[in-house]
């Protein structure tokens, strides 16, 4: 059946097209397209009837003339071939070479979209990752084996942030000086519909920080096929899984823009006629972005892990959009920038109180961080919520109208945030500057006003010259 | 029984076959590794199926085979304690056979079937006697937690023929014949099946008269659910609906929790199974997974069992119920649930009516949801079913289908806000938006078991924490200088019981589980402050003294400081109010300060 091409095609619009009367085709199978100028396109089916075959053309439909367009059915699922190789490498979304060198060559090849984990299989992931960076280690902590998304707008700093976080990530665990010894770190760089200058940047900064030998990278720019967005992060999270769970490896996925992703997806739903549930979305798109972040975490009994740090910017800065909405509702928290901290200069502009770290509290504590670590953070949280509403507060009435204690709190939150919250691109702050620095900002703050302090956090670390 | 056909259209999850004979809800097989799936609807030769398993790789002309039967679950000893998927297949027993990841095609028994129990048969129950659906046939001792009552299966009835003596049987072993009134002889095992989707029978309905005892304070003290009740955890992602529900599995006073995993992380079941087991039962002692089930079909799972899972949570539940146990089901969440719903619907072309929901999304809702009550079992013992399930909102909106219509259909609606989670108010129950219709019932029984008082100081701080938010509009537009001081102490009484009351850390060890003795306590102790710093104001002492109080920050801290066990410790904090306030008074009624408080007063 391989060898038969076929010419049958009824139509083709949006990525899509139809075949008729092919018969036996396997859902999932991969399909190889030959177009009239004799390119090669690469296709999926998604529908196969006894009278229809419907495949989606990662390349697209553009410039197609059905007429000329000759089909092949490969009678195979789409797999990656994989193997140690694939690190220092560039490779588009269906896992072709980018960087001008030859294809991977192995004799192990796996379906993209995977198999789930069996639930009774996972690790629960519980150790912590020092990124050096105050808002996450502090607040919303990273540990091996989440998937922790950063919500971002357009302008906002999120490649920045992704990229100070790939450069400082290291378990406290084995030391300062790095990752637990250069082989068994890998950085799975997944790029959808990224601009010309951001994938610059980020091979720049792998440079810098002199891992580009541990990436792989699967990259589609902004002016690349949109459908191949599509496969694309599962061909990284395959890729991903081969170095975590086979090669023993702890593997770090950056992937940018999902938002992307969610509108190649919502281009070809609109294709096949399926209902939209919000804002044109298919209401399989919970399900569907599910797949790949589930592919995040660790299993029993093997030594690699996968971190998943998606980057999804908000339309219109709308954290209730389906895209932001639905990856909270499935990712182990996020962090979310903010536009007015980036307008108040204070970079990483992380917004703390609607960002969460869901693993935050197995991976933090005696042993791990610092035993008041869990209640500094809870009482930094308390403390700017309620030092927001004082804010709004003056807002209205004036500062001078505060009471004292008022007053303290905007001290606090001014602190806070240029202390606390900013900190250099570069500047690599260890938990324990980041737990000391909290006291010195809390201490600004009566003794009285931290009641999800203990007694004894307070006469060990509270710094009496903090007040007034 | 079976028909064979073949396969002539697959789009996702649903596959159409030529099946002339199969009927609607008939399970078939699929393609060459057997994949399960079940008829939908039928269009003239044609059936409808949804398939439980990924249908990749599946093509026409393939083979597909109605089995004759319908979606059930095997019902026996043996569950408790085990991780099943939405097909009520073992995880631990696929982790053994096909390793991490979850293969195809793959059939597996949910019960061991090698495994001997010690059958102990009915004492009362002699050979020849009428028998009928729920008679106890026996025990076993399903762990030391809980004994598993063998029952007659509900759809036979007739004359016991024999019953095997005490000993040592398999679930396939033959315990005992019943012939039935037409003389067809019946066999019994230590297990039977039921089709998920047909409520289990039970002898009649009857009023809830419990409380569920959470040992959350919100929950218990404030918005409380009764045993065989309804109710909804609805709110936007990071809210806290995973770990309040967590908290129900872990220190509810249910004797069986169903635990069902519906289209969320599956981080948050290894959670469950890596706690579960070290945690004790605070009643019993025995750790909790003993008493515990999950049913786990994750969201990268396929979408279809994920529809299914809940309800073989439900009727394993109403299995036990009808064993004479109260039962408690977690669903978490049924909006992943209502989403395969309308997956499914949609692509079936079906009409849209919201959000692309299907018009029947609500009448599918409240008929799962009344699965749920208590009941007189079919042998005349109480049972119940409390179910719970969490709503998870797009974008947090609880306008959406799926909480609306289950707000129309629970009893107790436990809403929450995503402004208290973002400022660490957990757990970030809404106390404006959230109600409870049980109030009156689960009076009853606090003033019978606990206090007398506990209407009246319940209603007191709820009023506190509404004033308080009437209070905190005026502060918003004018300044606290607005307020009088009987205002301000209104104010941060309320702000009082939001910390020292309502905040309870599920991470705290001493504050995760609070008995009713202490909720009880801690509430009096609450409003005593409030009554006692007013009558300080009225005799002229300023706010601002009151405040600054050592009191108000000591008593924010009393839930970790007192453990569920010591209520004397939070009895003496009661008592030492008195001369606490005695003394701050002495102070204050100074000849020249009196005058002052008269000439206010006036
Ligand atoms: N009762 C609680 N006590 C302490 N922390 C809580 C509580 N409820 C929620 N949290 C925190 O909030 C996070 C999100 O809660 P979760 O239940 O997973 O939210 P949801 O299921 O609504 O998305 C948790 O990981 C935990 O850090
Ligand atoms: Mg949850």
């Amino acid at each position: 059946m391989s060898m038969l091409e076929y010419r049958s095609s009824a139509w083709a619009r949006g990525g899509l097209l139809a075949m008729r009367n092919v018969p036996g085709v396997a859902l999932g199978d991969r399909v190889a397209v030959r177009d009239h100028l004799g390119n090669r396109r690469n296709g999926q089916v998604i529908r196969s009837s006894s009278e229809m075959v419907l495949i989606q053309i990662f390349e697209g439909t553009d410039n197609l003339d059905l007429e000329r367009t000759w089909v092949r059915f490969l009678d195979q699922p789409f797999e990656l071939a994989l193997a140690p190789e694939m690190l220092g490498r560039v490779f588009n979304g269906v896992g072709q070479p980018r960087d001008g060198r030859p294809p991977i060559i192995s004799s192990l090849a796996r379906n993209v979209n995977g198999a789930a984990i069996n639930p009774a299989a996972r690790a629960y992931p519980r150790e912590f990752i020092q990124t050096g960076i105050s808002t996450i280690d502090g607040m919303n902590t990273l540990v091996r084996g989440q998937k922790l998304p950063v919500f971002s707008g357009s302008g906002l700093p999120h490649n920045r942030l992704a990229a100070q976080i790939v450069r400082q990530a290291k378990l406290l665990a084995y030391g300062d000086d790095n990752r637990e010894g250069q082989e068994s770190f890998a950085l799975v760089f997944a790029a959808m519909g990224v601009s010309h200058s951001d994938a610059q940047f980020f091979e720049e900064s792998f440079e810098e920080s002199g891992v580009l030998g541990q990436v792989v990278n699967f990259i589609n720019l902004a002016d690349d096929p949109p459908i191949e967005r599509l496969i694309l992060p599962r061909v990284a999270l395959t890729c991903a899984e081969y170095l975590a769970f086979d090669l023993g490896m702890h593997v770090l996925v950056v992937m940018t823009d999902m938002t992307y992703y969610a509108e190649a997806l919502r281009e070809i739903a609109t294709g096949k006629g399926d209902v939209p549930a919000r804002k044109g979305f298919p209401g399989y798109l919970y399900s569907d972005l599910a797949e790949i972040y589930e592919r995040a975490g660790r299993v029993r009994n093997k030594k690699g892990s996968i971190t998943l740090i998606p980057v999804v910017s908000m339309p219109s800065d709308d954290i209730t959009h389906p895209v932001p909405d639905l990856t909270g509702y499935i990712t182990e928290g996020q962090i979310v920038l903010s536009r007015e901290l980036m307008a108040a200069n204070i970079q990483p502009p992380v917004s703390v109180l609607p960002s969460l770290s869901r693993l935050m509290k197995d991976g933090i504590g005696e042993g791990m961080t610092r035993e008041d670590h869990a209640r500094v953070s809870s009482q930094l949280f308390a403390s700017y919520a309620k030092a927001q509403e004082v804010r709004s507060l003056a807002a209205i009435i004036g500062a001078e109208e505060l009471s004292q204690e008022d007053n303290q709190y905007l001290k606090f939150a001014e602190a806070f945030e240029q202390r606390f919250v900013s900190q250099g691109e570069h500047e690599d702050r260890s938990i324990f500057h980041t737990l000391d620095l909290a006291w010195e900002i809390l201490s600004l703050l009566p003794k009285e006003a931290l009641t999800r302090l203990s007694e004894k956090d307070i006469e060990a670390h509270y710094l009496s010259t903090g007040t007034q | 029984m079976n028909s064979e056909g073949t396969i002539l259209d697959i789009q996702g999850p649903i596959v159409i076959a030529q099946l002339p004979s199969a009927l609607i809800g008939e399970q078939v097989k699929l393609g060459s590794e057997g994949l399960m799936g079940e008829v939908i609807a039928r269009e003239d030769g044609r059936a409808i199926i949804q398939v439980y398993e990924n249908t990749e790789g599946l093509r026409p002309e393939g083979p597909a085979t109605a089995l004759g039967s319908q979606l059930s679950v095997e019902l026996g000893p043996g569950l408790l304690g085990g991780i099943f998927d939405g097909l009520q297949r073992p995880l631990n027993t696929m982790l053994d056979l096909t390793g991490e990841r979850i293969e195809r095609g793959l059939v597996v028994s949910a019960i061991d079937r090698n495994r001997r129990w010690a059958f102990v048969p009915a004492e009362e129950l002699k050979v020849g006697a009428q028998v009928s659906g729920g008679t106890i046939l026996g025990t076993v001792p399903e762990n030391e937690t809980i004994t598993h009552r063998i029952l007659m299966p509900p759809d036979i009835a007739g004359e016991l023929h024999d019953l095997v003596p005490a000993g040592e049987y398999a679930v396939d072993d033959v315990i005992g014949r019943v012939r039935d009134r037409y003389g067809n002889i019946h066999k019994l095992h230590l297990s039977s099946r039921w089709p998920v989707r047909i409520p289990r029978p039970f002898g009649k309905r009857d009023n809830a008269v419990q409380p569920l005892i959470t040992g959350q304070r919100i929950m218990d003290t404030f918005f409380p659910l009764l045993k065989g009740g309804k109710g909804a955890i609805p709110g936007p992602f990071g809210a806290g609906k995973t770990v309040l529900q967590q908290q129900i599995a872990r220190w509810s006073d249910a004797q069986i929790v169903i635990y069902v995993g519906c289209g969320e992380r599956g981080n948050e079941l290894t959670e469950v199974l890596d706690t579960f087991p070290k945690l004790t039962d605070p009643r019993t002692g025995r750790p909790l997974m003993e008493r515990t089930l999950l049913v786990a079909n994750t969201s990268n799972m396929p979408v279809v069992a994920r529809e299914v899972s809940v309800y073989v949570g439900m009727t394993i539940g109403e299995y036990f119920r009808d064993q004479g146990y109260d039962v408690v089901i977690v669903a978490d969440s049924t909006s992943r649930w209502a989403e395969a719903l309308r997956e499914v619907s949609g692509r079936l072309g079906q009409m849209p009516v919201e959000e692309g929901y299907p018009a029947y999304l609500g009448s599918t809702l409240s008929a799962f949801y009344e699965r749920a009550g208590r009941v007189v079992t079919l042998n005349g013992n109480h049972g119940s079913v409390t179910l719970i399930g969490a709503v998870s909102p797009p974008g947090g909106d609880f306008s959406e289908p799926v909480t609306s219509h289950t707000k129309d259909i629970i009893q107790t609606f436990w809403a929450l806000s995503k402004d208290l989670a973002d400022a660490r108010h957990y757990p970030a129950v809404d106390w404006l938006e959230s109600f409870s219709l049980f109030v009156d019932a689960a009076a009853k029984w606090w003033h019978e078991n606990i206090n007398e008082d506990w209407m009246r100081l319940r209603n007191a701080a709820l009023r506190l924490l509404s004033e308080s938010e009437e209070l905190a509009r005026i502060v918003n537009l004018v300044g606290v200088e607005a307020l009088s001081g009987q205002q301000r102490w209104t104010l941060e009484t309320a702000k009082l019981i939001r910390e020292g009351l309502l905040q309870q850390s599920a991470l705290e060890p001493q504050d995760s589980f609070c008995s009713p003795q202490k909720q009880f306590l801690m509430l009096k102790l609450m409003i005593e402050i409030y009554n006692r710093g007013a009558e300080m104001l009225r005799i002229g002492m300023p706010v601002q003294e009151l405040l600054r109080q050592p009191l108000m920050a000591k008593a924010r801290r009393w839930k970790i400081v007192y453990s569920s066990e010591d209520i004397e410790g939070l009895e003496k904090e009661l008592q030492a109010i008195e001369p606490t306030f005695d003394a701050l008074r002495t102070e204050y009624a100074s000849p020249v300060q009196s005058t002052g408080a008269k000439a206010d007063l006036s």
